[in-house]
């Protein structure tokens, strides 16, 4: 039987920024387009991330890093993820995060990394085609 | 199904929010998730924490989860935001003032999103404090949606109803109305630093004892102290208290936490317990029969055929009951056929 499920996507800040605005734009296009968003706020450890992740079985992570901390925190994240046997969850980033850096993240798990400029259609298409495959 | 039933009762958390998604999404699994867990729950003290949008209920829920993981009882906490009736999305917020109890494996916080439902909870929400339940957890904090004047419908799905409300936003006739301050076990007010609160807890407390009838049976004089109104308690009577608390800054949790756990111990001491029992099984009953017969409708009416019931009525071809009495008898029908 296939049982229609309403995507769950978490949107969290980790590390020390306080540049909310991004996340927020995020959460609410992906609200508009009929999504569960679990916000976090700022200031979220990896741990906190992922065990938010874990209790409210979300279908896809989304951070927003415009600390440039972005591969030590992503590492973190990562790891976490696979120790609680969620390596195989989708993560997207927003935020400030140079080109040259895109590769190791891809490298750790990161799914899609969305810099300034992206459309927000193109977030949520995103975000509906990788979450709706788990 | 098995596998996240046996980790729900030994309370791993993949397996609790495994269940509890579910659960939201699929009526078939609730029924298979109820089914087994049902015999396994009844232990955990389910608390309601209800009030306006920005009385700090979300804060509350943190600073009382606090104080109970202290006193070591294992606590799930299940916070409901609501969901947008136009395209069913959601922001569930409540997790970011609930950021100090991350890292501890005695607390699991789950958020809810309304999905439809109009009485401050969602439709899954009793099958998920059973899912808490059976996973061993002690106190289970049901944060509903920022809930108005009759959002009532915490009062039968928890023991313990603590109703929060925050200085000045209304005038003495406010608390003097109908709704949801008849369902508190405890009031709480909050913010209480601010400079109108001690008003805010005079109306509260007047609104009570005028509806104590307490004027005749204490000669004319308000309960004002502590004292009097535990010994009211001990003569079988709960007195609902007004507690004030500044949830950020922890003031008056440790007290307003002492009436969670009185008010259990009043249940329990005063066969308070069985009665609320009895009225949460009810109220289940009564949610999954009305589900129930929807699907039955469902199945047994084609949508255009109720369309067209619909229509009739519309026009004024025929009238809401003789269309209800046409649907219910279709149903019946369908099931001898």
């Amino acid at each position: 039987m296939v049982v229609e499920r309403t995507l769950r996507i978490l949107i969290g800040k980790p590390g020390l920024d306080g540049h909310d605005r991004g996340a927020k734009v995020v959460a609410r296009a992906l609200r508009d387009a009929g999504m569960e968003v679990i916000y976090t706020g700022l200031r979220q450890t990896p741990e906190m991330i992922v065990e938010a992740a874990l209790q409210e079985d979300v279908d896809a992570i989304g951070l927003s890093i415009l600390s440039g901390a972005h591969l030590p925190l992503m590492e973190r994240v990562t790891a976490l993820l696979k120790e609680e046997d969620m390596g195989d969850m989708p993560i997207f980033l927003g935020g400030i995060i140079p080109d040259e850096d895109v590769p190791q993240l891809k490298a750790l798990g990161v799914t899609a990394v969305f810099g300034p400029g992206s459309s927000i259609d193109e977030i949520v298409t995103f975000v509906q085609e990788s979450a709706a495959r788990g | 199904m098995d596998d996240l039933i046996e980790g729900v009762l030994n309370g791993r958390s993949r397996a609790i929010a495994r269940l509890i998604t579910l659960v939201e999404n699929d009526e078939q699994a609730a029924e298979t998730a109820v089914r087994q867990l049902h015999a396994h729950t009844g232990k955990a003290h389910v608390v309601g924490v209800t009030g306006p949008p920005g009385c700090g209920k979300s804060t509350l829920v943190n600073e009382l989860a606090k104080a109970f993981r202290r006193q070591d009882r294992r606590v799930g906490i299940i916070a409901v935001d609501p969901s947008s009736p136009f395209t069913g999305g959601a922001i569930l917020g409540d997790r970011v003032r609930m950021a100090d109890l991350a890292g501890d494996r005695g607390i699991f916080i789950r958020s809810l999103a309304s999905r439809g439902n109009l009485g401050g909870l969602s439709q899954a929400t009793t099958a998920v404090i059973k899912i808490l339940d059976a996973a061993g957890f002690d106190i289970i904090l049901v944060e509903t949606v920022g809930a108005g004047q009759s959002e009532v419908e915490i009062a039968a799905t928890a023991h313990t109803t603590l109703v929060v409300e925050a200085p000045g936003m209304g005038d003495d006739i406010q608390s003097f109305k109908a709704g949801i301050l008849e369902i508190a076990d405890i009031l709480v007010v909050n913010k209480a630093d601010r400079p109108s609160a001690a008003r805010t807890v005079q109306s509260l407390e007047l609104m009570l004892h005028l509806g104590d009838g307490g004027s005749t049976r204490h000669h004319g004089r308000l309960l004002h102290n502590q004292a009097e109104r535990d010994a009211e308690t001990e003569n079988g009577r709960w007195q609902v208290p007004v507690k004030s608390t500044v949830a950020l800054e922890g003031q008056g949790v440790a007290e307003l936490a002492a009436a969670v756990v009185a008010h259990r111990q009043f249940m329990e001491q005063n066969s308070e317990w069985q009665t609320r029992e009895q009225e949460r099984s009810r109220r289940e009953i009564e949610m999954i029969l009305q589900a129930r017969l929807w699907q039955r409708l469902r199945a047994s009416v084609s949508e255009l055929e109720r369309e067209q019931v619909i229509t009739a009525v519309a026009r004024r071809e025929l009238d809401p009951y003789t269309a209800v009495n046409d649907l219910l008898r279709q149903i019946t029908n369908g099931e001898r056929s």
